[in-house]
């Protein structure tokens, strides 16, 4: 299959994100100081645990973020035209999930629709049931019976699959040594990296033995337009993560910047410094947002033919929204760098530097920066789980990312009117609360492990 | 005392001006009053009468900043900077989009904001500390731990669960008390019960985890060590030492919060159906009133600063070490 490469904004932003992070781990990886935080963090249990499902997160949103134009055909002259849907690897990868699609609503598992229809039977006479999926257990009879052992059976066999890969990626991970691979199963062993990976092969027998079951059935149900659940949900990891991460990487460099130049330099530049972020701080955040998205959306609706396709007005909606929250969310971090800075620039090291006649510029980078970075790392560990929290709530006011966007926010909002229904549409809010729950709390356990390994106040009191 | 009321007034001017300057960038520069117009009216096809008539009416025809046609005063006072921007200063909002008129509306709606938002406030207070003391007290055991680790699950969950979750269980399986609505004089009890419930749940997880640290800050200070070292039991050094200590952050925290109480909560209102302010301002983002949009940015920013400035009173009120001179 042929395809043309779509680089949308958000996709460079995570281009440059992963480049950043490789060139981060390089230099960590080349300095003991830098490294020892970091084996602290692989050290504790909860760290692992979380780092395995963070991981896995991260690489269905990477896979999400490739995106291409598929071949369409061929034009009289025979050279390929591509259509202007934007496909991602994973939609590749999950090929019928995003293509079968049913009427409306069925339950998980179902192999009938969620509401009676009209059924025009062969005899000619027409009945009210509920109509048969039609992909849903289709490989079923048509009454749907001996479901249940089937799904144990495809969930077996799949688990069994995914624990197959496990042990693929342990014997790679462990150069080919099978005893090593014995030994990080033993229960009470020794092997550092036991409970790393016993969550991953827990994490891989669940995700294969869902994706084995969702090759036949709606793992999570269809919803209103019978779009396969699972698979949104899927789709929603990139944009939880994206407004995790984007935003604090569009507020880094202004709040770094300021931050460390108002407490250094003081005086005047500390003052029109602190009057910028306690104008905006002033402000609810809420509110702030509110304001913004809604200037943006009619500079949108007004200038529509700006705009190439539908898909790239959403992703561009989305990079605002990151921004939008960077400007309300850059403020603490400054307010924290500029009193680390304000402590900093009275020791000694610092003084001796400026004895020496170093220039004001290399000490902020030479002497200052990599002092306050562990501030700068703490706080985007921190924000990142109340960004995804965040987009939810965002979205359900109607001010957060595109209604054609797959998000979470854009899942509950979808679904929470349908609980009055009865009897109860419940599987695409708990699809969605279950998805943000794991992140969330794995993001939440993972910054508090960050925040002990590098925070040296807290060192102290242990 | 007064004098430094005054002057932390003072200091809060420029703070007004500029959030007001952002406002109008906000809503005239980057997006002009005839994009609105049209927004309004929907879609491109628009005659530019239509959209000379709309502004008319809702006081967007004149120029921004300085208008040539006028003499004297009025080259200023006749522009959208002043009509629109300055008149905040002095409280006067002016008319909505669709015609209201705002200060009414919020002198109306901010009562059921704060009826919500009060006893959530307090009820969430009693609650987060009695639990942290309890963890405090129980301090490196397991019940601590488990304490902890369900205080951390609880924060992972989304706001929104609690309040659909809360609906759901409360409102429709169990029919103890309505969904949403809302009722005047003492009738509102059964419409405000839910939702302070849900409020104080969610709240719960970061709210006690906050506090725990706060108290284990105070545990581990000097004169906790000589109060013990004197044989008080450990109960008494708790809650005669510890928490009145403990009390001024946590004091201060929550006084700052205070006046955007009247503000009160987007989401809880839009859910259970409030007529507060939150859920005024839902509805001007949702029908595009920028107009009230731009008054609670302002309101926002003015109770924000009166929480700053009640927050360094109440510091000398609770703490005598700290003198405001």
């Amino acid at each position: 299959m042929s395809f043309q490469p779509v680089i949308l904004w958000t996709d460079a932003l995570v281009y440059l994100l992963v480049f950043l992070l490789a060139i981060t781990v390089w230099h960590t990886r080349r300095h003991q100081h830098l490294l020892m935080p970091w084996r602290r963090v692989a050290q504790s249990r909860i760290g692992q645990a979380t780092m395995v499902i963070l991981a896995f997160y991260v690489i269905v949103g990477l896979l999400d973020t490739l995106h291409f134009n598929p071949r369409s055909g061929e034009d009289e002259q025979g050279r390929a035209v591509y259509s202007t849907e934007v496909l991602s690897a994973l939609d590749v990868i999950a090929g019928p999930l995003r293509t079968q699609r049913e009427k409306t609503y069925s339950a998980p598992f179902a192999t009938h629709l969620f509401s009676k229809e009209t059924i025009e039977r062969a005899s000619g006479e027409t009945v009210r049931d509920y109509p048969r999926l039609q992909y849903g257990g289709a490989h079923l009879a048509e009454s749907g019976e001996g479901r249940v052992a089937d799904v144990f059976a495809k969930a077996a066999f799949g688990a069994l699959k995914g624990a197959l890969v496990w042990l693929l990626l342990m014997l790679l991970l462990h150069r080919l040594r099978v005893r090593r691979v014995a030994h990080l199963l033993m229960p009470g062993s020794t092997h550092p990296w036991q409970i790393g990976g016993w969550t991953a092969l827990l994490v891989l027998a669940v995700f294969a033995a869902l994706w084995e079951l969702a090759g036949y059935y709606h793992v999570l149900g269809t919803d209103k337009v019978g779009e396969d659940v699972f698979y949104q949900s899927l789709k929603s990891i990139r944009t939880g993560l994206l407004i995790g991460t984007l935003t604090t990487l569009v507020m880094l460099p202004a709040a770094i910047l300021l931050g460390i130049m108002a407490g250094y330099f003081r005086g005047w530049v500390d003052d029109v410094i602190q009057y910028l972020y306690t104008t905006l701080n002033s402000i609810p955040g809420v509110l702030l947002i509110a304001a913004a998205v809604l200037m943006m959306q009619i500079y949108m609706s007004n200038h529509a033919d700006e705009f190439n396709s539908l898909t790239e007005r959403a992703d561009l909606r989305l990079l605002f929204l990151c921004l939008i929250l960077g400007v309300t969310s850059w403020t603490s971090l400054c307010r924290l760098l500029r009193g680390e800075t304000l402590k900093l620039r009275e020791l000694e090291y610092v003084q001796a530097a400026r004895a020496f006649g170093v220039g004001h510029f290399r000490i902020l980078v030479r002497h200052i920066l990599p002092n306050v970075m562990h501030i700068v790392l703490i706080t985007i560990v921190l924000d990142f789980s109340g960004l995804v929290l965040a987009e939810a709530v965002l979205s359900y006011i109607s001010i957060g990312v595109d209604p054609a966007t797959s998000s979470w926010g854009n899942m509950i909002n979808g679904a929470r009117l349908e609980l009055a229904r009865e009897p109860v549409v419940w599987w695409s809010l708990l699809a969605a609360f279950g998805f943000m729950f794991t992140l969330v709390l794995a993001a939440n356990l993972f910054s508090d492990v960050v925040r002990d390994a590098f925070d040296p106040r807290l060192r102290r009191q242990r | 005392m007064s004098a430094y009321i005054i002057r932390r007034l003072l200091y809060a001017l420029p703070i007004l001006i500029g959030v007001n300057a952002l406002t109008f960038v906000l809503f005239f520069v980057v997006n002009s009053p005839d994009d609105m117009a049209r927004m309004h009216l929907g879609g491109k096809r628009v005659t530019d009468q239509s959209i000379q008539a709309w502004k008319e009416e809702h006081g967007y025809d004149k120029p921004l900043l300085i208008n040539q046609a006028e003499q004297g005063m009025a080259k200023f006072t006749g522009t959208i900077l002043y009509e629109k921007s300055i008149r905040l200063f002095l409280f006067d909002f002016g008319q909505s989009d669709s015609g209201r008129d705002i200060s009414h509306d919020i002198s109306q709606r901010m009562w059921p904001s704060l009826a919500i938002a009060l006893p959530t406030l307090l009820v969430g207070l009693a609650v987060n500390i009695t639990f942290a003391l309890l963890l405090a007290f129980f301090r490196a055991t397991y019940l601590d731990l488990w304490g902890v680790v369900i205080c951390v699950a609880m924060m992972s969950i989304s706001g929104l669960f609690y309040i659909i979750g809360g609906q759901f269980l409360v409102g429709k399986l169990l029919n103890l008390v309505p969904i949403s609505g809302y009722d005047t004089g003492v009738h509102a009890w059964k419409f405000l019960i839910l939702p302070v419930i849900v409020g104080v749940i969610g709240g719960i997880g970061s709210g006690t985890r906050w506090y725990r640290t706060l108290f284990l800050e105070e545990i581990h200070r000097d004169y906790v060590r000589s109060a013990r070292a004197k044989g008080l039991s450990e109960q008494w050094v708790l809650f005669r030492h510890v928490l009145r200590n403990a009390l001024i952050p946590i004091l201060t925290g929550v006084v700052v919060v205070l006046p955007l109480l009247f503000i009160g909560s987007l989401l809880t209102e839009s859910f259970f159906g409030i007529p507060g302010l939150g859920s005024y301002t839902i509805d001007a983002i949702n029908n595009q009133d920028f107009a009230i949009v731009r008054s609670m940015v302002f309101l926002g920013a003015v109770l924000y600063i009166i929480g700053l400035l009640l927050t360094d009173i109440s510091y000398t009120i609770v703490d005598p070490r700290v003198r405001l001179d």
